[in-house]
C-alpha cells in the first residue's frame, strides 16, 4: 500500500508543459506593472514624467507643425516678404526661411549655377557609403570602386575639365566639405592608425615604437584647433616659396594626422585584448609577423573594438566642423552663415534643428549599422 | 640508447634561460632521438613548459644550445621558420583562432606557410579530421566544440603542417575528466604512428602506456630520466619520490 516506489513514480511525472506563460508575467500588461508601476513612488514619477513627455512634445507640435509659417508671399519687387515670419516669432516655426536658403546651407558659396555639381557629390558619396557598408562588395574590387568615384567627386567639384567651369577651392562650402573631411580624414586615418597601434606593441623594433609612442603622445597631447592653425600658418612657413598646398588640404591632413592617433589607441587596446596564446598559436604554425597580423591578430583585435571604433568615428565627423577657424566652409558654418540674412533676422533655432539633424542622420545610421555588423559577427560565432 | 648513430632530433645543450633575476632553466641537456616519444613531467613550476616552448622559441634561451632536426635556434629568422615549419605544437588552452572554421583553422598555414593549393589542403584538413574523429564539425567555429573536440581539432591543425615533431603542452589539463581519454586516445595512435614526441603532462597512465622515456624536472633543471616503468616503480632521487607520492595521492 504505502509502497515508496510508487510515490517516486508519481514524483517523477513531468509537469504539464502550457503553452505560454500567465498574463501577470508575461506580455504588456506585466511589462507594465513591472517597469511602470511596480509600487507608489514608481506610478508617480512614471505619472509626473508622462505628463512632462506630453505637455513637451504637445509644444514642439504647437511651434513646428501649428503655427509654423511654411511659406511667405513675395512682394512685387520680387523679393520675399518675412514680415509673416515675424509676427510668429517666439510661438511658431519659420520653415519658410530653410526653404529659402537650404541651398546655401547645403552647398555654401559655390556659385549657384554649378550646385547641381555638388548635389552630384553628395549622392556620390552616400552611394560610397551604401556600397562599402555591404558585404557582397568586400572584394578587389572595392578599392577601384572608391578610387573612381573619388576622382569623379574631385572632378565634379574643381571643374575647369570637360566642358565645367573651374570652381577654386575658397569657394567650395556646405555639406560636401564636412563629408569630404570625414570620408577622407578617417579612411586615411585609420590604415595610419594601425601601423601606429602595430609599430608602438613591436618588441623587435625599438626605434619604431619610440617613434610611435611620441607621435601618438603628441598628437594627442595638442588640441585639433591648434593643429588646424598650425596647418594653416605655420605648414606654409616650411614650404619652398611659391608651393602653397591648398586650405582644404592641409586641413585635411591636419585631421588625418589627429585622428589616426586617436584610433591607434583604439587599435592597440584591442590587441591588447587578445588572449596571448592566439599569436603564439600562428607563431607555432610559421606564420610569418603579416600572416600572423593580417589574418589572426588583427581580424579579432577589430572585432573587439567595434564600439569604441565607431564613437571615435562618429566624433570625428562632428569635429570636422572646427576648420570654420580656419575659414573653411563646412555644413555648420555654411549654415551659420545663412542665418546672417538680414531678410530672416532672428531665425536660428529652425536652422539649428535642420543642422542636428542632418548629423544626427549620418551618426545614427553609423552606429546602427555598427551595431549590425557586431550582431552579424556574434551569429556567426558563439564565443 | 640504440638510435645514437643518428642524429638526434631535439638537442639541448646547457640550456639555461632567467626571467629577470629567476633562474627558470638551470644546465638543462636533453637529447630526443627520431621517433622517440619522450613525457616531461614535474611539479608546477619546474621550469617544463619554458623547456619546451624553447625548443620552438616562443621562448628564448639565454645560454646553451637548441639544435632542432639539425638547425641550431639562433636569431636568425630563416633558420627559426624552417624549425617552426617542421614543429607542431599544442597548448594547454587550445588556442585554435575563434573567428575561423574548424576546416579553416587546419588549412590556414598549409596555404599561407606550404603555400599548398586551397583543393589540396582541405582534402589534407579533411583527412586529419577523420584521424581525430570529428569531419561533421569542419564547418562549425571552434567556439561550438566541446574542449576534448577544440584540443583534436588542435592536434589535427598542427598535423596538417605535417610536421616531423610534435610538442604538446600539458594538452589535457585544461579539460573535463570525461574528455580527457578522447585526447589520449588521439595522442596515443599519434605515437603509434611513428611520430617524434615531447609531451609535458601529468597523465602518467599515457607515460606508460606510450613514452620511451620520462624526464623529470624540478625547480629548472632535469633531476632524473629513464624509461617509465624503472621510474615511477623505482625511483632514485627524493625529489622524484616525493612527486610521485605527491601525484599518487591525487588520484
Amino acid at each position: 500500500m504505502n509502497n515508496p516506489a510508487a510515490a517516486t513514480v508519481t514524483q517523477l511525472t513531468p509537469a504539464p508543459t502550457r503553452e505560454r506563460p500567465p498574463a501577470s508575467v508575461y506580455g504588456p500588461m506585466a511589462w507594465m506593472r513591472a517597469n511602470l508601476f511596480s509600487g507608489v513612488f514608481s506610478s508617480i514619477v512614471t505619472i509626473v514624467l508622462g505628463f512632462l513627455i506630453v505637455y513637451a512634445v504637445y509644444g514642439l507640435f504647437q511651434w513646428a507643425v501649428v503655427n509654423a509659417v511654411w511659406s511667405v508671399p513675395t512682394t512685387a519687387a520680387g523679393a520675399l516678404d518675412p514680415t509673416s515670419c515675424r509676427l510668429v516669432h517666439g510661438v511658431g516655426a519659420c520653415w519658410a526661411a530653410i526653404g529659402d536658403k537650404w541651398r546655401f546651407m547645403l552647398f555654401g558659396r559655390y556659385p549657384y549655377e554649378q550646385q547641381w555639381r555638388e548635389a552630384l557629390c553628395l549622392l556620390l558619396f552616400i552611394g560610397l557609403f551604401w556600397v562599402s557598408s555591404d558585404s557582397r562588395f568586400w572584394n578587389k574590387w572595392l578599392g577601384a570602386i572608391w578610387a573612381v568615384t573619388l576622382v569623379v567627386i574631385f572632378t565634379l567639384m574643381w571643374g575647369g575639365v570637360f566642358g565645367l567651369a573651374y570652381v577654386a577651392q575658397d569657394e567650395w562650402g556646405g555639406l560636401p566639405i564636412t563629408l569630404i573631411l570625414a570620408t577622407f580624414g578617417l579612411a586615411l586615418a585609420f590604415p595610419l592608425a594601425v601601423l601606429v597601434a602595430l609599430g608602438r606593441r613591436s618588441t623587435k623594433l625599438p626605434a619604431v615604437k619610440m617613434l610611435c609612442v611620441v607621435y601618438v603622445e603628441l598628437i594627442r597631447g595638442v588640441p585639433l584647433i591648434a593643429l588646424l592653425f598650425m596647418a594653416n600658418v605655420m605648414f606654409p612657413l616650411f614650404m619652398p616659396v611659391g608651393i602653397n598646398p591648398d586650405k582644404l588640404l592641409r586641413a585635411q591632413v591636419a585631421i588625418i594626422l589627429f585622428a589616426a592617433a586617436y584610433l591607434a589607441e583604439v587599435v592597440r587596446g584591442g590587441l591588447q585584448a587578445l588572449p596571448k596564446g592566439q599569436a603564439e598559436a600562428a607563431d607555432a604554425l610559421g606564420l610569418t609577423y603579416w600572416q600572423k597580423t593580417i589574418k589572426i591578430t588583427l581580424p579579432q583585435a577589430l572585432r573587439l573594438v567595434i564600439p569604441p571604433l565607431v564613437n571615435t568615428f562618429i566624433g570625428f565627423f562632428k569635429d570636422t566642423s572646427l576648420v570654420l577657424t580656419i575659414g573653411i566652409l563646412d555644413f555648420l558654418t555654411s549654415s551659420k552663415t545663412a542665418m546672417a540674412d538680414p531678410t530672416w533676422q532672428g531665425v536660428s533655432t529652425e536652422i539649428y534643428i535642420v543642422v542636428a539633424l542632418v548629423y544626427v542622420a549620418f551618426c545614427y545610421t553609423m552606429s546602427s549599422y555598427s551595431r549590425g555588423v557586431e550582431r552579424k559577427l556574434d551569429r556567426v560565432r558563439n564565443r | 640508447m640504440s638510435q645514437t648513430m643518428e642524429a638526434p632530433a631535439i638537442a639541448l645543450e646547457k640550456v639555461n634561460k632567467w626571467y629577470g633575476t629567476m633562474h627558470v632553466l638551470r644546465d638543462v641537456t636533453m637529447n630526443v632521438a627520431q621517433k622517440e616519444r619522450v613525457v616531461v613531467c614535474g611539479p608546477s613550476g619546474s621550469g617544463k613548459s619554458t623547456m619546451i616552448r624553447c625548443i620552438n622559441r616562443l621562448e628564448t634561451h639565454q645560454e646553451g644550445r637548441i639544435i632542432v632536426d639539425g638547425t641550431e635556434l639562433t636569431d636568425d629568422l630563416r633558420a627559426l621558420d624552417t624549425i617552426r615549419r617542421e614543429v607542431g605544437m599544442v597548448f594547454q588552452s587550445f588556442n585554435l583562432f575563434p573567428h575561423l572554421t574548424i576546416l579553416e583553422n587546419c588549412t590556414l598555414a598549409p596555404i599561407s606557410v606550404r603555400k599548398m593549393p586551397k583543393a589540396e589542403a582541405e582534402e589534407l584538413a579533411m583527412d586529419f579530421l577523420r584521424k581525430v574523429k570529428i569531419p561533421e564539425q569542419a564547418k562549425k567555429f571552434p567556439g561550438q566544440l566541446s574542449g576534448g573536440q577544440q584540443q583534436r581539432v588542435a592536434i589535427a591543425r598542427a598535423l596538417c603542417m605535417k610536421p616531423k615533431i610534435m610538442l604538446f603542452d600539458e594538452p589535457t589539463s585544461a579539460l573535463d575528466p570525461e574528455m580527457i581519454k578522447e585526447v589520449l586516445d588521439t595522442m596515443v595512435s599519434l605515437a603509434e604512428s611513428g611520430m617524434t614526441m615531447v609531451c609535458v603532462t601529468h597523465e602518467m597512465g599515457f607515460a606508460r602506456m606510450v613514452a620511451d622515456r620520462v624526464v623529470f624536472m624540478d625547480r629548472g633543471e632535469i633531476v632524473e630520466s629513464g624509461t617509465p616503468t624503472r621510474m615511477f616503480e623505482d625511483p632514485q632521487t627524493d625529489r622524484l619520490k616525493l612527486f610521485l607520492s605527491q601525484i599518487l595521492r591525487g588520484h
